[in-house]
């Protein structure tokens, strides 16, 4: 096992230096002038030509390249363009709702799509069954941006049971607002991502539930609920773990919409403002911390994949390990 | 080619330079609302105001390319000038308590109202407004006013209260340029991130993404502020702001941008809409140096062609004015000329024929693709298609906009909206993108800028101005209005948002 971190690790590694590259030279491809977007129209030659010299976009681009990767070695993510702040800092301010926001509606899509994917697997073929695969459909067929608008119309703007969007100034330092400015989209994301999820809960379970082994287990006395919950679940979660490794990493990065849409000052949001006003220093650093944070999602998974399922153990053990 | 009307006299008051300019310049609605009402005897001189706004400052500092949104919050309100554009438009002194000028004009001496304080403590001096002023005319400043305060050649503090001002030619429209120019204390470091000015207001906090909040300066030198501080709360959708005035998340939205989005607050008690006059004016520019606009009786059939009420009701239903020339209301030199070219689809024609375009005519209109311009462009397809000429719409991003239009002048006929407040010298720049090359027009605005008065001024600019619409430089449509939404018991805002400022001293809530 400790083998396969360390070799996962320096996957890990390499693929991080890999997406930097590939993140600076996309940038350095794109069309326009930051120090012209930076200025506006009006601005005079000699005005462009002092912001150029000012952010670094007149050095040619292999010296913006070493720049850039000293910078990184040294955990610096640089100074945005705009805003003339450093990157990182910022970015730690947002992810201070980010996070939060994600991870809140990735625990409760878990919570509602299991019982609900296993419930619509045990009754399929009957009304039941059709009723939550047809609720899982609509779930996928609506745009998360309309889900939001709807619930910010009917419990905040009618209701006025929360607030509509934003998020307290002073953070989570005020933990009871800080919270309530949260409900509304970790409830957006979570419906969507249950309806989701629940269709990958619901054929993983199905395909168990069909298994040689169930039908051993009950055969040999076990009650279904018991064959379920020794044999059923575990063999059922692998699929579905690599799933949620995708599902996470898909709405840690769709939280733009959902950031957009409720006003929240998150990553997304960042990271949108920074692509329109081409503050390249910021689109970086977001990005790379969102890919960092997407490959650590997916080492978690396979590590949780590994530790769950003993033949994937078996299959990486050499003689002697 | 004569005028069909003859243009209105204004009156300008004699101490317009320095101050109390009549509003009277034909604020239709603007001083009809908020702005004029005086405050609500029942308001708590403690309440917080908190404004949604679209417009968040990308950093604090003006000459550091920090955007529209640090006008809004700072102008006036953390920062004051030797000058302040007023709401109405005029230019009065705020920090320069006189202003004297040398027979010649190029030499202005500036004595600094005593008493003034920094939020940080310090005393205003002289070497804060010269160090203030050499801020924005700076290599590496980042500040519109840049170009337009190029005349300055050398700044002097003889004392402590005083700044000589040399300029290389005379400029008249030193001190209105001067209310865009922040003074600062020449001591603070690090004007991005921090601010420390002489206004009734001081810097509490920012989050970025999030909130602006400002208190009040207990050291300030003039009155208090109606209101004991002010948040401005900031949102990248619309529709978000909206909903947060529809929840009570906050007490007012300083710009509203869709016409759509008022449906919701018309009519409900709980509100009231303000409409003011922005500067943002609505206009086809053709590109006067290439056939076939380089041509008066061109440039005129296309104007007549279109029914410009027409398209601001399309827009913007009741609100709204018609334009008739570059100015709007709020520049001094405005004359209303919405009667030269007006809508007039046969005399368009004849025109044309007389142009030797009987058989009709062919352009292209490229179109920047954000509201309202594609839906402007299908309006004046339809319109010029009555006269027998065809378009076809080109549909670009701002930044096409920005290289093939503005740098390359590169195009026949564009779309755009123009938000600078008194703008009409791009008139007399022959290389402007619109190419207008008219002597007498070019001699005009250069000759107001050498004025040695302001009326001298207004009177040169005001038969420029007759001159472009005469010469239907280019097809002006209308000006948006201006709207700030409110709940019931706000009062005292600015309704103009002249220079996207937003005074915030008057305002008082209930």
């Amino acid at each position: 096992m400790t083998r396969y971190l360390l070799r996962r690790s320096f996957v890990l590694a390499l693929s991080l230096i890999a997406a930097g590259l590939a993140l600076f030279v996309l940038l350095r491809l794109l069309p326009g002038d930051p120090a012209a977007a930076l200025l506006g129209v009006g601005a005079t030659e000699a005005q462009i030509a002092a912001a150029r010299a000012q952010i670094g976009s007149d050095l040619p681009i292999p010296a913006q390249f070493a720049r850039f990767m000293t910078d990184l070695a040294r955990f610096d993510l640089g100074e945005s363009f705009v805003t003339q702040a450093p990157v990182l800092p910022e970015i730690g301010r947002r992810l201070q709702v980010t996070l939060p926001l994600t991870l809140a509606a990735f625990l409760l899509a878990i919570l509602v799509a299991t019982p609900l994917g296993i419930l619509a697997a045990l009754w399929a073929g009957d009304w039941r069954g059709t009723l939550l695969s047809g609720f899982s459909q609509l779930g996928l067929a609506v745009p998360v941006f309309w889900i939001g608008i709807l619930l910010v119309w009917v419990l905040a703007v009618n209701l006025r049971l929360l607030p509509a969007s934003g998020f307290p100034m002073r953070g989570w330092e005020d933990p009871a607002g800080s919270f309530r400015a949260l409900i509304l989209p970790v409830l957006t994301i979570a419906l969507v991502m249950s309806a989701s999820l629940m269709r990958y809960v619901r054929s993983a379970a199905l395909d168990v539930l069909g298994s040689d082994y169930l039908r051993n287990a009950r055969a040999l006395g076990a009650s279904l609920p018991e064959a379920i919950r020794r044999h059923a679940l575990r063999n059922g979660a692998l699929p579905v773990i690599s799933v949620l490794g995708i599902e996470l990493a898909t709405t840690l990065l769709g939280a733009v919409v959902v950031e957009r849409v409720f006003a929240l000052p998150g990553l997304g949001s960042m990271l949108l403002l920074a692509i329109q006003q081409r503050d390249y220093p910021s689109v970086q650093g977001v990005l790379l911390v969102s890919t960092l944070m997407v490959l650590l999602i997916g080492f978690a998974a396979d590590v949780l994949q590994r530790l769950i399922d003993p033949r994937l153990r078996e299959r990486g053990r050499r003689p002697g390990e | 080619m004569t005028s069909p009307l003859a243009p209105r006299r204004l009156s300008v008051s004699r101490r317009a330079l320095l101050g109390g300019m009549a509003g009277s310049v034909l604020l239709r609605v603007g001083l009809s609302s908020a702005q004029a009402q005086s405050a609500d005897p029942a308001a708590d001189p403690d309440a917080v105001i908190r404004i949604g706004s679209l417009y968040e400052p990308q950093n604090l500092d003006n000459a550091a390319g920090a955007g529209q949104g640090v006008s809004e919050a700072f102008n006036d309100n953390v920062y004051e000038g030797l000058f302040r554009l007023t709401d109405a438009g005029s230019v009065e002194p705020v920090l320069a308590e006189s202003h004297e000028v040398s027979e010649d004009g190029l030499t202005h001496l500036f004595t600094l109202r005593p008493g003034v304080r920094f939020h940080s403590g310090g005393a205003l001096t002289s070497a804060d407004v010269k160090h203030s002023i050499e801020r924005v005319t700076a290599e590496a400043s980042r500040s519109s006013r840049k170009r337009s305060l190029s005349t300055i050649a050398a700044i002097e503090t003889p004392d402590e209260l005083t700044v000589k001002i040399t300029l290389s030619r005379r400029s008249i429209s030193l001190p209105y340029n001067l209310s865009y120019v922040w003074i600062v204390n020449h001591e603070a470091k690090d004007l991005t991130s921090t601010a420390d000015g002489t206004g009734p207001y001081r810097l509490a906090d920012w989050r970025r993404g999030s909130a602006l909040a400002l208190d009040l300066f207990a050291d300030y030198w003039g009155e208090r502020p109606a209101n004991g501080g002010a948040v401005f709360h900031y949102f990248t959708e619309a529709a978000a702001l909206d909903n947060a005035l529809l929840t009570d998340a906050v007490d007012l939205v300083s710009s509203v941008q869709s016409p759509d989005a008022l449906a919701q607050f018309e009519g409900d008690p709980r509100f009231t809409i303000a409409e003011g006059l922005s500067t943002t004016k609505q206009l086809l520019a053709w590109n006067d140096r290439i056939a076939p606009f380089d041509d008066v009786r061109v440039r005129s059939a296309l104007a007549k062609a279109v029914d410009k009420d027409r398209l601001r009701q399309a827009i913007w239903g009741d609100r709204g004015i018609v334009l008739g020339s570059f100015t709007p209301p709020t520049d001094p030199w405005f004359v209303d000329l919405t009667a030269v070219n007006a809508h007039d689809p046969e005399g368009a024609r004849a025109l044309l024929a007389e142009a030797g375009h009987a058989e009709g005519l062919r352009f292209t209109i490229d179109t920047p693709n954000y509201d309202p311009h594609p839906i402007t462009a299908e309006f004046l397809k339809a319109e010029y298609a009555k006269v027998g000429v065809t378009v076809d719409i080109n549909l670009i991003t701002a930044n096409e906009w920005y290289t093939k239009i503005y740098q390359q002048k590169n195009f026949q006929a564009t779309l755009q909206e123009h938000v600078n407040h008194r703008d009409i010298v791009f008139y007399g720049d022959p290389d402007f993108y619109w190419g207008y090359d008219d002597p007498e027009v070019i001699r005009l605005i250069a000759d107001a800028e050498a004025s040695a008065t302001e009326e001298e001024q207004t009177e040169k600019l005001r038969q420029a101005n007759i001159l472009i619409a005469e010469g239907a430089a280019t097809n002006w449509f209308y000006l948006n209005p201006q709207i700030v939404v409110s709940k019931v018991g706000v009062s005292g805002y600015p309704v103009n948002g002249l220079n996207a400022q937003f005074f915030l001293r008057g305002v008082a809530k209930a």
